[in-house]
């Protein structure tokens, strides 16, 4: 059985998709449920996910230039990659725009820590359990989330800070 | 009076001769001993992400050049890759070897910069000297095809630029050669280097089980032992012709990465070869038969309406430019239209040529894959380069997303640090090959 078809007959309820579009294998999930998703990942000797190889997020506003409407704003995307089995897996978990908030995979792969610092900073993703969660491209002082829709790609902001 | 022992602050960088490259350590210090590191970064951050979102598709080559700038044509390769997983385009063999080619030289230049730059920060100049001078030879042979030694948008969503020029093999075995001698000067003046040897082995050790846990791919990731490398494990483009090895370490420690590298060069140089050899013909670029016009004449005469019997000729075009020519065309570009500017003589001769050239260069037009998401990935010089593509269907990317090989292992420095002494940060910084430019994007 493919990660994907595993998954999908183990946490049935809590898969909102699936799809394999060029060969990516992807589930789409509730966002309670990743927490579990990704310890089973992890966990199962089958699958042994052992890299979370990227961590990203996506801006759903305005998709295809509003002629898609998606019911939720962000998706969270995650890719793992499994070094014995050599195959990898793709988790989306859509977030609503008001207080987008999930899980920090933090203590399950280390690598998690930066993205979602990362995540966090461009797009004000918020992750629960995450011990150290400040921006880490831009500086603290920095207004909005940068690769928001809504933010404008020519917008400057001086430094703001203290007067002396 | 018990006496009070307080850690001292020591900012290094954002502007350090000892950093190549802007990134912040706020180190906390016991005397020689380091307690505690902070990473500071984003002091090189461009928006690249952002700014893909605002371009067409093959606009996109020029930022993508900018993130590994020590090996950019590895990074042109891995972003056409992951949008020609969206179109579902398989590239011309030819085209797959060229860039394939043109990887293993940047991957060359990459290496031979690490551990030159590593070097020279022990003090051993000389040793940088060298390297720099085997990477010109490579460079030059870069510039021979592309036109340019470092921005150099050489490949095109659906193959690349311009074809090899004539001769080029015969002069990349000469360069190869030459850079094998090098390497073998590099590995006489360190690796018997006590100096050298006794700042690499043993400093900046990172066990497997982290290196996996914080998502370390490339060489770092190989001189603990673990032979992962996406040539092997996924072979893309026609690496699975290719007789290679693996390189591993034992320890990973600075000196295993060292190791690491130097090997990989020699095999990265094997692969250049053996491609050479193995390249379906193409045509010689240089001297063009049959009748030929200037592109300039041409454009000329189909700007006043002269386009009768212009397309039994041949454009005269320079020589970075000729892949966009009739006789190139086929080798090096996939056959689609909705992918590939039509060739010069199309587009000068005739109307459905210039239509479709304006259709694939204006906005709202353009390269337009269906809607959907990919995650391409390439061995970059530093680990996996992958490129996550969100496509709404339209003309630019609705979302790039880079995963950029250092991240992950800055992520892991502190840890490589923390407990060794101050002077150990030079030669493990110098091992983790930070890129400022796809560190912070």
């Amino acid at each position: 059985m493919t990660p994907l078809e595993l998954v999908s007959q183990q946490f049935a309820a809590e898969i909102i998709e699936t799809h394999s579009y060029r060969g990516d294998q992807t589930a789409v999930i509730r966002p309670g449920a990743l927490l579990a998703v990704a310890k089973y990942l992890k966990n199962t000797p089958e699958l042994a996910f052992d890299y979370l190889m990227d961590l990203t997020a996506v801006d759903y506003l305005f998709y295809a230039g509003g002629r898609v409407q998606k019911e939720y704003r962000f998706e969270v995307v995650y890719h793992f990659y499994s070094l014995s089995k050599n195959h990898r897996i793709r988790l989306k978990v859509p977030l609503d725009e008001k207080n987008p908030e999930i899980d920090s995979l933090n203590d399950l792969w280390k690598s998690a820590n930066w993205y979602e610092r990362e995540v966090w900073d461009m797009y004000g993703i918020k992750f629960k359990g995450h011990p150290n969660l400040k921006r880490i491209l831009m500086y603290e002082e920095f207004q909005g989330h940068a690769l928001r829709k809504d933010y404008p790609f020519n917008k400057r902001q001086p430094l703001i800070g203290p007067q002396n | 009076m018990a006496t009070q022992t307080r850690s001292m602050l020591l900012n290094v960088g954002p502007s350090h001769p000892a950093m190549h490259g802007v990134i912040r350590l706020v180190m906390e210090l016991e005397g020689e001993k380091i307690k505690g590191v902070e990473v500071e970064m984003g002091y090189l951050h461009r928006a690249f992400e952002k700014m893909c979102e605002t371009v067409m598709y093959n606009q996109c080559f020029p930022y993508t050049d900018r993130l590994n700038y020590v090996s950019p044509l590895i990074n042109n390769v891995g972003f056409a890759m992951t949008v020609e997983k969206l179109l579902d385009v398989q590239v011309p063999e030819r085209a797959q070897y060229i860039r394939v080619i043109m990887s293993e030289i940047s991957r060359v230049t990459d290496h031979l910069t690490c551990i030159g730059a590593t070097a020279m920060e022990l003090g051993a100049m000389s040793a940088f000297l060298y390297m720099i001078k085997a990477r010109e030879y490579l460079y030059e042979l870069v510039e021979e095809i592309t036109g340019a030694r470092l921005t150099i948008s050489y490949v095109r969503i659906g193959g690349v630029k311009a074809d090899l020029t004539e001769g080029f093999a015969d002069r990349a075995f000469a360069k190869i050669a030459e850079v094998r001698k090098v390497l073998i000067e590099a590995d006489e003046l360190l690796t018997r280097n006590r100096i050298f040897f006794d700042r690499m082995k043993g400093i900046g050790v990172i066990s497997k089980e982290d290196a996996i846990s914080y998502g370390i791919t490339g060489p770092f990731l190989r001189s603990t032992g673990v032979a992962l490398d996406l040539r092997k494990a996924n072979p893309y483009l026609i690496y699975d012709r290719l007789d290679f090895e693996v390189p591993v370490g034992t320890t990973g420690d600075n000196l295993d990465r060292y190791f690491v590298r130097m090997a990989e060069a020699e095999q990265s140089l094997r692969m250049i070869e053996q491609c050479l050899e193995q390249i379906p013909d193409g045509p010689v670029v240089g001297q063009l038969t049959g009748e030929v016009m200037k592109a300039a004449d041409m454009v000329d005469h189909a700007k006043m309406g002269e386009t009768q019997g212009l397309e039994g000729f041949q454009v005269d075009l320079d020589p970075t430019l000729q892949g966009g020519t009739k006789k190139y065309q086929a080798g090096i570009k996939v056959n689609r239209r909705d992918v590939v500017l039509p060739a010069k003589e199309e587009t000068y001769g005739n109307i459905e040529g210039l239509m479709n050239h304006f259709k694939l260069t204006m906005y709202g037009h353009g390269i337009r894959p269906p809607m959907g998401e990919a995650y391409g990935t390439v061995e970059g010089a530093n680990g996996e380069l992958g490129f996550y593509i969100v496509s709404d269907g339209r003309d630019n990317p609705w979302r790039v997303r880079v995963h950029p090989p250092c991240f992950p292992i800055m992520a892991a420095l502190p840890q490589c640090l923390i407990g060794g002494s101050m002077a150990d940060l030079v030669p493990t910084f110098g091992s983790v090959n930070m890129i400022a430019g796809e560190l912070d994007r």
